[in-house]
């Protein structure tokens, strides 16, 4: 369990999660990345940006 | 099992109709009258065409009321007041969807309705209605009543804050806008149809009789002051409050929602809806049609300690027959949510 960034809700997550797993907020819905497994940390996931082909 | 034999005193209307439509197909009671002093003697779905074949129901002359375990009274306003004490020796319980005894002094009835109380002996015996303030009194009581549909848009979403002393408690104003349901079936100037449709009609600006109901219940340490607007748009059902409130700590926005957590993280028909991306971020009224919920999102302002709360329902659900029939569960010792688990229609 990890607490989201976002909204301090609970967030639970398996045993086998990733470094780098993008995952969801079941309370506010905000996109998340595990930034840190030993202890669980998460941030909120970068947007996706405007790509001007270059 | 044994049902629970309602009646119902005053049917035809609409909040009348979704009482009937709720309590036809709770598993735990059994519609035993409807009264209608206009339909006496005409099938229910002449007024409810959605029961068309789901009831054999007709409706009864008031007169004609014979004893039951519950009666819900769903008479105009103050029609109640003046046949309550015949009611009472018809029924053990009743829960009221009327006006009539939701304030607890006799003195409100004159500041805000304009009129004495026809039974004010009975005041003091009824518990007000949203169970997600008084459910504890509600299993020891044998008189609700229903809270106003726009008392209770308003009351949830500023309840956890005015409860916990976390907000100035003289400068919230409120902007309710609502359906055209609210204003009941008897039609007027007002509601014709090329009168009605397509309106935004400010409706009450000042002095909406529910405010006071506002006041009583978020009262806790002083009389409070609640500034409240009315506005009518184009809607049948459903109600959204937009609350402005002003913090006296400060709050993140990750702190508001500890606090809705601590004071709605238990309760079936209260959900938080704030997001921040995406179509669906805050509460909106035209998904809860038909259901018993309660959506709450709120917005802090960053430049200041303003917060806008966001509170949706259905008003003839969560602002009337649903709520009721929530406390009929709860008075009974039944599951909260039992009669009341429709989940709503997307899209609509």
């Amino acid at each position: 369990m990890a607490e989201c960034p976002i909204c301090g809700g609970t967030v639970n997550l398996g045993e086998d999660t990733v470094e780098g797993e993008l995952i969801a907020c079941a309370d506010c819905g905000a996109e998340l990345e595990v930034t840190g497994v030993n202890p669980l940390t998460l941030a909120e996931a970068p947007k996706e940006e405007e790509d001007w082909g270059e | 099992m044994d049902k629970v034999r309602v009646s119902i005193a005053g049917g035809s209307g609409y909040t009348g109709g979704e009482l009937l439509r709720l309590l036809l197909f709770h598993p735990r009671a059994e519609v035993a009258q409807v009264t209608s002093e206009s339909l006496a003697g005409k099938f229910v779905f002449k007024a409810h065409p959605n029961l068309r074949k789901r009831t054999q129901l007709q409706f009864s002359a008031l007169d004609d009321l014979r004893p039951c375990d519950v009666l819900f009274v769903s008479l105009p306003h103050g029609k109640s007041m003046e046949k309550m004490r015949e009611f009472r020796a018809l029924a053990p319980r009743i829960i009221d969807l009327s006006a009539d005894f939701r304030l607890r002094q006799e003195r409100d009835y004159r500041e805000w309705y304009g009129n004495s109380h026809a039974c004010p002996e009975m005041l003091g015996e009824f518990v007000y209605g949203i169970p997600e303030l008084h459910r504890e009194e509600m299993k020891r009581t044998s008189f609700i009543s229903s809270a106003g549909c726009n008392a209770t848009v308003t009351i949830l979403g500023l309840y956890p804050f005015f409860k916990l002393g976390i907000v100035d408690p003289n400068r919230t104003v409120v902007e309710v806008k609502v359906g055209s349901s609210e204003g009941g079936n008897a039609p007027s100037a007002a509601s014709h149809h090329p009168e009605r449709s397509g309106a935004v009609r400010s409706f009450m600006p000042t002095n909406h009789r529910h405010t006071a109901e506002v006041i009583q219940e978020l009262s806790f340490r002083e009389a409070i002051q609640i500034h409240m607007s009315v506005t009518s748009i184009e809607m049948v059902r459903g109600a959204l409050a937009t609350s402005h409130v002003f913090l006296n700590q400060p709050l993140e926005e990750k702190d508001v929602w500890k606090v809705l957590r601590q004071v709605y993280g238990e309760e079936p028909f209260i959900r938080i809806v704030k997001e921040s991306e995406g179509t669906h971020r805050y509460p909106e009224p035209k998904w809860l049609i038909g259901t018993n919920y309660c959506d709450i999102g709120f917005s802090k302002d960053e430049k200041s300690n303003r917060m806008v709360m966001i509170s949706a329902i259905d008003n003839l659900m969560k602002g009337a027959a649903g709520q009721a029939i929530q406390a009929f569960n709860i008075m009974h010792g039944f599951e909260e949510t039992e009669g009341l688990e429709f989940p709503g229609l997307h899209p609509i």
